[in-house]
């Protein structure tokens, strides 16, 4: 143990005296409105639980939540696959794709883009008489009549997930691309070697071998999504039509508190979602990941390859097998 | 054998290249569009430019200053930038080098406040800022960025694994106060680490949406995302192809600048995900 220092203090008290006043503070007092009546002028009048009575039966928050899932979960599923299965084609050695670098910047440039940007394109082009994407379709012959996509409940939020998609897709795959190239050569050359079909290979030694940061991406991702909320402001002017179909639990928070002026009511959604947010991190971590899940996956890349090995009856697979534990 | 992989391959690429072209037809729509006229906007589309753009954008400047917000964008986030940069190296110097009590537990406890969303504070934190007075100023947007615990605890990594304490004490023999020794030492060490988490900052700070949205009330305080969503509500909006300018140029800098940086931008993404 070494000797205490208390210099350490003089650098880090400018972080720590903006932290206590800029982060902890707000949300110390964000927590006592969630037992107060508060308009935002006056003093909060104390109303005990009444706040939490009331999420606990509001159907508009149901439906907000309800929503959030809807549009993420569909984004998440479309995101993961489309990134998943690029990973699987450039880390393919047989096919030895080019362009990684190029692909990758193109594929990720959406989601540099200001996301209100974004929402204000897409508003334009999906406009139901002269939005480019209906005059695309019709032009093209995939539908008969023009689509009014921000005027359907369905629709608007298959809009919302395919434009998350187009913009998170490109992401994922870097950050999966960033986990494949940490993956040894070695298991691919000699999944190559002993025979191995693509998907043997993409199944026994990627999928397994990512898993971590699949955990990564799926509860950032998560977190994200279930705080959705400048997609639907803007598509929508803030009210999350049609039907209430993208109002989201964010922008139901938005407007409760800075379009009806209701504070503790608003501070309660924000605690109701990070309760949410919390558990549903936590199914994920558990659902996913189990003790030293990396080190069990790469037995068990290691088990199966061997396994297919022998099935096709290669007859160098211990001196390939050794080759390979010496290299580790 | 060959021919298949042949025309596999054909098929692989040209996969690869519709999804590229997926990913860049809408920002070719928008510059595109950002040349034609309202009228020719609405018979259809075009993949050739047309002549209005000048027209597109007197119309536009008369009823919006796109470059405020611009520049207010800009002031903002190279201020939080630096802030977060200098701040966070500053701590992480603080945790990597000395030892004090309640060191661990101080350490411990910005990384669980890590995991907090931001929306939860919201309420308190827009009326703590209309209790100091702060409402729609550029404060509550640039000074929070000297706390970020991400940076501070990715930079506290990086000095774990390059600083040697024969370094410091080398510095301290010769005479060096701890602040100078923090800054002729420490601080370049942690550059290039600085670098790219600034690249993360500096683009989290731009494309900030809620917070500018709730504290800033003046249309010439309005950062670039606030702005957007104003010229969508302002008659700007009945001229689509100036509305469509005005997002162009929201976009085509960050895009200029992506072309210049994208390795290091994607390379900075890998480095902060690979240890998750």
């Amino acid at each position: 143990m070494k000797k205490l220092d208390h210099k350490g203090y003089y650098f880090i008290a400018p972080f720590f005296v903006i932290f206590l006043v800029f982060n902890i503070y707000p949300v110390l007092l964000t927590f006592y409105y969630t037992f107060t009546h508060y308009e935002g002028y006056g003093a909060p009048e104390f109303i005990g639980l009444a706040n939490y009575a009331r999420i606990l039966t509001d159907t508009y928050f149901l439906e907000a939540f309800v929503n959030t899932w809807k549009i993420w979960g569909l984004n998440f599923a479309l995101q993961l696959g489309i990134a998943l299965f690029l990973a699987a084609l450039f880390s393919d050695l047989r096919f030895r794709i080019k362009g990684l670098g190029f692909f990758r910047a193109i594929f990720y440039l959406p989601n540099l883009i200001t996301i209100s940007s974004v929402a204000i394109l897409f508003n334009i082009m999906l406009d139901w008489h002269y939005g480019s994407i209906n005059q695309f379709l019709l032009k093209i012959g995939l539908i008969g009549e023009p689509i009014n996509w921000l005027n359907q409940p369905f629709t608007a939020q298959v809009s919302v997930s395919l434009i998350l998609t187009w913009m998170w897709f490109g992401y994922t795959f870097i950050v999966l691309m960033a986990g494949v190239s940490g993956i040894s050569k070695e298991y691919y050359e000699a999944a190559l070697i002993d025979g191995a079909n693509r998907m043997q290979t993409f199944m026994y030694i990627t999928l397994p071998l990512l898993k971590p940061i699949m955990l990564y991406v799926m509860i950032t991702s998560l977190i994200g999504g279930l705080q959705l909320f400048d997609l639907p402001m803007l598509l929508t002017d803030g009210l999350g039509n049609p039907d209430g179909a993208l109002n989201t639990m964010v922008l139901y928070l938005y407007n409760q508190a800075f379009r009806y002026n209701n504070y503790g009511y608003a501070a309660t959604i924000a605690y109701m979602l990070f309760l949410i947010t919390v558990v549903f991190s936590a199914i994920t971590f558990k659902s996913m990941y189990r003790e030293a899940a990396g080190e069990k996956a790469v037995a068990k890349a290691e088990k199966r390859k061997s396994k297919v090995a022998k099935k096709r009856g290669n007859v160098n697979v211990q001196e390939k097998v050794a080759k390979q534990n010496t290299y580790i | 054998m060959f021919k298949k992989k042949l025309l596999n391959k054909t098929l692989i690429y040209s996969l690869l290249t519709l999804l590229a072209i997926i990913s860049f037809v809408p920002f070719y729509m928008m510059i595109i569009n950002a040349t034609r006229e309202t009228k020719d906007i609405i018979m259809g589309f075009s993949f050739i430019p047309g002549s209005e753009l000048v027209e597109n954008y007197k119309n536009m400047m008369s009823y919006v200053n796109i470059w405020a917000g611009f520049k207010n964008s800009l002031f903002v986030s190279i201020t939080v930038t630096i802030l977060s940069g200098y701040f966070s190296a500053l701590t992480a110097f603080g945790f990597a080098v000395y030892n004090f009590k309640g060191k661990n537990k101080l350490f411990i406890f910005m990384l669980l406040m890590m995991m907090v969303p931001g929306q939860l504070g919201l309420i308190g934190f827009y009326e703590l800022n209309k209790t100091l007075g702060f409402l729609d100023t550029f404060i509550p947007l640039i000074v929070p960025a000297i706390a970020s615990p991400f940076v501070v605890f990715f930079l506290r990594q990086y000095l774990a694994s390059t600083l040697h304490s024969s370094l410091l004490e080398a510095a301290r023999m010769d005479g060096a106060g701890e602040l100078k020794i923090f800054h002729t030492i420490a601080l370049p060490i942690m550059m290039p680490a600085v670098a790219t988490m600034s690249i993360f900052t500096f683009i989290g700070s731009w494309n900030n949406y809620i917070l500018p949205l709730v504290v800033i009330f003046s249309p010439e305080k309005y950062t670039l995302p606030v702005l957007m969503g104003f010229l969508k509500g302002s008659p700007v909006a009945q001229n689509l192809g100036s509305l469509y300018l005005g997002i162009a140029i929201s976009v085509v800098p960050i895009m200029i600048a992506f072309l210049f940086f994208s390795k290091y931008i994607i390379t900075s993404i890998s480095a902060g995900s690979v240890k998750g």
